[in-house]
This record gives C-alpha cells, sequence and structure tokens, in this order.
C-alpha cells in the first residue's frame, strides 16, 4: 500500500498550518467554523443589499438606484440570506455542535463534509460574477418566478448553475449529518436521549435531501425551457408557467422549515439552560417537530392561491396550513412553561431566545392570517408578506443564530464575551428590528406592494420609520462582529460548563473544546 | 486484508475535494459562457471542470479504496456508507420525483384546462377554441409540428425485458459472490455490463428514430419535453450505472471482496435497482398509458 495511508498519530492539534489547513481539514470544528465565518460574510454582503432597497425605499421616486438594479438587489438579497447566511449558519452549528452532543469523534463522512463547504464559496462566486455582467444580475426575485426568469439574459445560465452548486451542498451535507446522528452516538445515547438540537438537524437534514434535488429538477427544466427549445412552462406547447410555482414551493415550503427548526432546537437548549429548568414536554416537542417536517410537504399551495387552483386545492392547502400552528403552537407553549417558575436569568442567549418566542410567534400569527384563502387574496405580493417572512426568518432565524453564537461561542473560544456589549447589541437589534418591519404590515394591509422600487405618497412615512429602523439594524451588526473578534482574541476565560445551568456532553469537555474530542466515546447515563 | 480496525477510520486531511470544487465550478462557469454564446471559451473552460471532476473521482474513490483494503473500515464505518448510499439514492428518487410530478401535473390538470375542463370553459373558448385535449400533445400552438409517441411494444418494451433481466443478473452475481463463486460473479457481472449497455445502445438508437422518423423531438410540446427529460436522466443514471457496474468488475478480477465484506458491489447494486425501478415508471407512464 502507499504511504498516503499509513495512519498518523491522533494529533491534537491541525496537521498543516496557514490557507491548507483550512482548504484539506476534515475536522468538524474546522469545517464549522468555515461555515459560520461564511455565513457572517454573507450576511453582510446580503445587509448590504438591503440598506441599497431601505435607502431607495426611503422617499418615494427614485434617489439612488435604476428598477432594474432594485430588482437585482431584491433577487440577490433573497438567495444570498436563504442559502448564503441562514442555510450555512446552521449546517456551521451542526457541524460544531451535532459531534459534541452525541458524544461522536467527528462527523461521519469527514472528507464528504469539507466538499460540502468547499462548494458554497465557488457557488456564491458564480452568483455574485452576474453582477458585473452586461444586463446586470438576476432580476426575477429569489423565487425565479417564469416567464420573469426566463427572460434574464447572461446571467440565467449563471443563476441556474450556482442554484445547482448549493443543491450539491446542501444534499451533500444533509446526508453527512443525517448518518452522523443515526451510526455516530455514543453508548447510551437513544434517540430520545438526544438533544434537541440534535433531533432539529435529523429532521431538517431530511428534507434537505427531501427537497433540494426537487429544486435541482426544477431549474433543470427553466434551463431547458431558455436554450433548449422545451415548453415546460409555455402555455402554446402544452406546458404552465404555474408548473414551475408548485416545483418551486414544494421545495420552497419545506425549506422554510430547514430555516426554522433548527432554531427551534436552540431555542429549546437555551429555555432550559438560563430557566434553570428540564425542558417542558420534551417528548412532545420531538413529536411537534416531526409533524412540521411532514407537514412543510403538504401545504405549499398557500404561497399561490392567487395563481390560479381548483377551489378544493385552495381549501385544502389551507386547512393543511393552518394545522401547522397546533405543533408550532406546543412548542411556543412548551418553552414558555420551561421558563415557568424556573430561576430565570437573562444573559445575552436567553434575551435573544425570549426575543425569539415572542417576535416568531407575531410572525407565526401573520402567516396563520395569510393561510387563509379570502384574506389572502388581499394580501398577497404585499408588504404584509414582507413583514410576515422577515419576522419568521430575521427575529426567528437570525436571532435564533445570534442566541446559539453567544450561547457557544465561549465553548468554541475558550473566553466569554462582554456581557454589556452583548446586552447592548441584544437591545439596540430588538428595538430597531420592530421599527424596520412592524411598519411593514400597516403598508402592506394599506396596499403598498413588495418589489417595487417606488410608491405612492401615502406610503412615506411608514416608509421612513422603516427605513430608519434597517439603518440602525445593520448598524447595529458591527457590534455583533466586534464582541465575536474580541471574544476570539482575548476576555475572560470560560470554564469547561461555561453556563451553570447548562446540560449536555458538549459541556463536559474543556473550553476551547480540543482539536478532537471524544476519541474514545464518553458512557451515557441515566 | 479486510482486518478491521478498533476505532471509527477519521481521516486527517482532505486532499481531494478542493479540485472536485473547483471541477464543479469550472464545470459550469464553462457551461453558462458557452450559453451565453461563447463556443470557444465556454467549452474550454468547461472541459478543465469535467477533468478535474474525473480526476477527483480517481483519486477520493481511489484513496477510499485503498484505506478499505488496508482495513481501516471497521463495521460502524460500513454502516456509515450503508446509511449514506441509502440518502443518496433517496435524493436522487425526489430528484426523478420532481419530473414525474411535472408529468402528471401537466397531464391530469394543465392539459384538460387548456381544452375547457372545470371551470376552464372560457379560457378554451376565448383562447384556445381549436385545442383539443388528447395526450400526446404538444399544445395549442403545435409546438414542433405533428409528432408522434414511440411504439409502446417495440423499443421500449424490450428495453424493459433487458433491464429486468439485468436486475436478475446483478443478483444472481451478488448471490454468487456471498457463496464465493468468482467465476459466476464475473460471469453475473459481464452480463449486467452487456445488458446496460445493449439497452443504452437501443435507447440511443430510439432517440435517433423520434428525431428523423417520428419528429418526437425536445420542441415537441409538453410531451416532446417531459418524454426527453425523464428518458434522458434515466439514460444518464443508467450510463452512471454501467461505469460503477465495470469499475466493481475491474475489483472483482483484482480479488477486492470477501463474500462478507463487499458494501462496494451492494451499493452499485441497489443503485442499479433504482435506476431499473425508475424505468419501470417510465415504461408504465410515458411509454404506455
Amino acid at each position: 500500500m502507499t504511504e498516503s495511508i499509513a495512519l498518523p498519530a491522533e494529533p491534537h492539534h491541525a496537521t498543516r498550518g496557514g490557507l491548507m489547513r483550512w482548504i484539506t481539514t476534515t475536522n468538524h470544528k474546522d469545517i464549522g467554523t468555515l461555515y459560520l465565518i461564511f455565513s457572517l460574510i454573507m450576511f453582510f454582503i446580503g445587509g448590504a443589499m438591503a440598506m441599497v432597497i431601505r435607502a431607495e425605499l426611503y422617499q418615494p421616486g427614485l434617489q439612488f438606484v435604476t428598477p432594474a438594479f432594485y430588482n437585482q438587489m431584491v433577487t440577490l438579497h433573497g438567495l444570498i440570506m436563504v442559502f448564503g447566511a441562514v442555510m450555512p449558519a446552521f449546517v456551521g452549528l451542526a457541524n460544531w455542535m451535532i459531534p459534541l452532543m452525541i458524544g461522536a469523534p467527528d462527523m461521519a463522512l469527514p472528507r464528504l463534509n469539507n466538499w460540502s463547504f468547499w462548494i458554497l464559496p465557488f457557488a456564491f462566486t458564480l452568483l455574485l460574477l452576474t453582477l458585473f455582467l452586461p444586463g446586470g444580475a438576476p432580476e426575477g426575485g429569489w423565487t425565479l418566478y417564469v416567464p420573469y426568469s426566463l427572460e434574464l439574459g447572461y446571467s440565467f445560465p449563471f443563476m441556474i448553475f450556482a442554484i445547482h452548486l448549493m443543491g450539491i451542498s446542501s444534499v451533500l451535507g444533509g446526508i453527512n449529518i443525517i448518518v452522523t446522528i443515526l451510526n455516530m452516538r455514543a453508548p447510551g445515547m437513544t434517540l430520545m436521549k438526544m438533544p434537541l438540537f440534535v433531533w432539529a438537524w435529523l429532521i431538517t437534514a431530511y428534507l434537505l435531501v427531501a427537497v433540494m434535488p426537487v429544486l435541482a429538477g426544477g431549474v433543470t427544466m427553466q434551463l431547458l425551457d431558455h436554450y433548449f427549445g422545451t415548453h415546460f412552462f409555455s402555455v402554446a406547447g402544452g406546458g404552465s408557467p404555474v408548473l414551475w410555482e408548485h416545483v418551486f414551493w414544494f421545495f420552497g415550503h419545506p425549506e422554510v422549515y430547514i430555516m426554522i427548526l433548527p432554531a427551534f432546537g436552540i431555542i429549546s437548549e437555551i429555555v432550559p439552560t438560563f430557566s434553570r429548568k428540564p425542558l417542558f414536554g420534551r417528548t412532545s416537542m420531538i413529536y411537534a417537530l416531526a409533524s412540521i417536517a411532514f407537514l412543510s410537504f403538504i401545504v405549499w399551495g398557500h404561497h399561490m392561491f392567487t395563481s390560479g387552483m381548483p377551489v378544493s386545492a385552495d381549501l385544502f392547502f389551507m386547512f393543511s396550513t393552518m394545522l401547522i400552528a397546533v405543533p408550532t403552537g406546543v412548542k411556543i407553549f412548551n418553552w414558555v412553561a420551561t421558563m415557568w417558575r424556573g430561576a430565570i436569568t437573562f444573559e445575552t442567549p436567553m434575551l435573544f431566545a425570549v426575543a425569539f418566542i415572542i417576535l416568531f410567534t407575531i410572525g407565526g400569527f401573520s402567516g396563520v392570517m395569510l393561510a387563509l384563502v379570502p384574506a389572502d387574496f388581499q394580501y398577497h405580493n404585499s408588504y404584509f408578506v414582507v413583514a410576515h417572512f422577515h419576522y419568521v426568518l430575521v427575529t426567528g432565524a437570525v436571532f435564533a443564530i445570534m442566541a446559539a453564537v453567544y450561547y457557544w461561542l465561549p465553548k468554541w473560544t475558550g473566553h466569554m464575551y462582554n456581557e454589556f456589549w452583548g446586552k447592548m447589541h441584544f437591545w439596540l437589534s430588538v428595538i430597531s428590528v420592530n421599527v424596520l418591519y412592524f411598519p411593514m404590515h400597516f403598508l402592506g394591509l394599506a396596499g403598498m406592494p413588495r418589489r417595487v422600487p417606488d410608491y405612492a405618497v401615502q406610503f412615506t412615512d411608514l416608509n421612513m420609520v422603516s427605513s430608519i429602523g434597517g439603518f440602525v439594524f445593520g448598524a447595529s451588526q458591527l457590534i455583533f462582529v466586534a464582541i465575536i473578534f474580541a471574544t476570539v482574541y482575548g476576555g475572560r476565560r470560560a470554564e469547561a460548563r461555561a453556563w451553570e445551568g447548562a446540560h449536555g456532553l458538549e459541556w463536559t469537555v474543556p473550553s476551547p473544546a480540543p482539536y478532537h474530542t471524544f476519541a474514545t466515546p464518553p458512557e451515557v447515563v441515566g | 486484508m479486510n482486518v478491521s480496525a478498533d476505532s471509527y477510520y477519521l481521516p486527517h486531511e482532505s486532499r481531494w475535494s478542493i479540485l472536485g470544487s473547483i471541477g464543479l465550478f469550472s464545470f459550469m462557469l464553462g457551461a453558462g459562457i458557452w450559453l451565453d454564446g461563447y463556443n470557444l471559451v465556454g467549452p474550454l473552460v468547461m472541459g478543465a471542470g469535467v477533468l478535474c471532476i474525473i480526476s477527483t473521482k480517481f483519486g477520493w474513490f481511489g484513496t477510499v479504496i485503498r484505506e478499505s483494503l488496508a482495513g481501516r473500515y471497521n463495521l460502524q464505518v460500513d454502516r456509515t456508507f450503508r446509511w449514506g448510499m441509502i440518502f443518496f439514492i433517496f435524493s436522487e428518487v425526489m430528484f426523478f420525483g420532481a419530473f414525474f410530478g411535472t408529468l402528471f401535473y401537466e397531464r391530469l390538470f394543465v392539459v384538460p384546462w387548456l381544452g375547457g375542463a372545470t371551470n376552464m370553459f372560457f379560457t378554451h373558448a376565448l383562447l384556445y377554441p381549436h385545442y383539443r385535449a388528447l395526450w400526446p400533445t404538444n399544445g395549442p400552438a403545435h409546438a414542433g409540428g405533428e409528432f408522434s409517441r414511440m411504439p409502446t411494444w417495440g423499443i421500449p418494451a424490450l428495453n424493459t425485458l433487458i433491464l429486468l433481466s439485468s436486475a436478475v443478473t446483478v443478483t444472481w452475481a451478488h448471490w454468487a459472490l456471498k457463496a464465493g463463486h468468482r467465476r459466476k460473479v464475473v460471469a453475473g457481472l459481464v452480463a449486467t455490463i452487456a445488458l446496460g449497455t445493449t439497452f443504452l445502445a437501443m435507447q440511443a438508437h430510439e432517440y435517433y428514430l423520434a428525431y428523423t422518423h417520428f419528429n418526437l423531438t425536445l420542441h415537441s410540446g409538453i410531451y416532446g419535453a417531459t418524454f426527453f427529460i425523464l428518458t434522458g436522466f434515466h439514460g444518464l443514471h443508467v450510463t452512471i450505472g454501467v461505469i460503477m457496474l465495470t469499475v466493481i468488475l475491474i475489483r472483482v478480477l483484482r480479488g477486492h471482496f470477501t463474500p462478507e465484506r463487499h458494501f462496494a458491489f451492494e451499493a452499485v447494486s441497489w443503485y442499479w435497482h433504482f435506476v431499473d425501478i425508475v424505468w419501470l415508471g417510465l415504461f408504465i407512464f410515458v411509454y404506455w398509458l
């Protein structure tokens, strides 16, 4: 045999230095870090685009950008935040924490793990390159609706291929996470004993493997229609543009839960820690996650009530959608019940978690409003929808990611973050985010359409308020970056159990977690 | 050979994945440039990507095979590969599901609606009064001109027979492997590869006939679109399957497998059965009904 497979002694640090360490790494902690840094960069790129959008909407009329460029910003902002910021952040957390939480030495398929990450920078290079092409970036919205999408020029194939790459990365990552959870648990770590974050990711990974291929198939059909003369989406040939909406939302609705189930898992870890009580209704939380995942496959039509479906389909999708409120309600109830009579302290992770519970619930309620077919005919494509999904994705998913970063940063870096600045970041964020998104409900109900750079003058006041909130929210995130840097390079030393109320295997290893952990599996008892 | 290691094998570096990423990037960048109309640069960049991807496959799988032969993989690693393959095939099922879903939606809903079904009476009467909702169809505009579908009981039925037989031969080879009869394994694999290749040749001929005799092309409306995307991607998967079977045949000839440990063989046979089952769906819903 060749020497390349000679087994070296277990190193306690990375085997290579410099850039090659990060390019060739198979270590779940390194790869988790890569995912998290990548996600943070994308968060700021997508955020900069959001700032362009809010600057343009500060006043009616066109001040800064052309309508075409505005549409490009809207499209790229959506694609980058969904596929570049939120999803990689959760995958990064999964990489770092799942092996630590289940007592595994690493992810099950370490080389594949490296590949899943290293596809992503290339995918987003491909997508962002389109900004420099004649005609600019894609401008059909992140949902890539036909026929807009099919009318794109030079950017079209790059957008499609970038999505293919993101899909490959997600499917490979999803397979790896499922296999890790099913096959790498320490002895005694039965499925029902697994931490909720791990459970949430098991179900999320299953959703990823199930729906990303459907999106890949869908964009492939767009490619064929655009360049090879097929008629999937053209009525002239017996196809239908509504087909795209069905394919997209069959992917898209589970995708929404891919972005929120790991958040549920995070909140289910943080709330018990800072309430110093076990999670209320643990088993029901697991069943609620599974029910939400199951329902996510049969509700996609609620995104297209106004696109033209038989009334029976409208009714089916309306009722199935409202059913989701039941398991989601179970979760909200259980988090609140966990806090009930707990010895609660409000460190930054807990503040973000509590804000998550309240603000995500607002987003959930507006979702139930949108699920009602007759009401949706009014709300559809208005700013009400923008308010709804930013409440679930920013004060939901993004707040949960921030909570998780503050919660596990001591474990990753070995240092405590500065609590004062953490709280400053939280309060600035939570106030400004509501100033940013709450007025959008009223704008939408009053009839302001989304994805338009100009608006009627009566919408001016609320748009100004919203834009100011947006600028403050954007600027507040610089504090977040500063805190992360400060914590990586210094700060009070963190103990192995950084939070006194925290339970779980990840708190049994030192902080910072050594390069290799659980080389011999721990015995899980109780 | 094939002594089991004590602990779960963890590689310390991944040399090939970055080349795989560069290859995918280059492949897709080149394809995009080509589609945007640059007929020289595009194929060159794309070709470079293909080379990178092929090198990655050789390097990566080569490493895994060497590690496997050196006995680095214990039973837990074996289970990882099994679960991984199961979920990979599941993702492929969903990929084909998108196209079958497209076929069913277009055929069962869109085409009848264009013909005035349910409450679409006026849509039909005002927009497409001459359109009759029959399957196969190329739509109200008769996209691509008059065409006819492939006769079900010709090549498609023969191809069904070929693929079903290949499922038998690959299973026969697997039984022989478990019983330790190497010559039978080789015979079974050679037969499977031969049947797979025959299938592909027949399908190539079928495409030729479709274009020259039946005027069934990519432009033939929704029938042509669903026909070619389903059979095309299936054909691509058969091609990949034949390549994988060939690799397995070479490994059998080199004596890589024992009656107990031969997951690579099993994984490929799972994949082959999956491709087979997809074909049954195609035969029923694309060619027959």
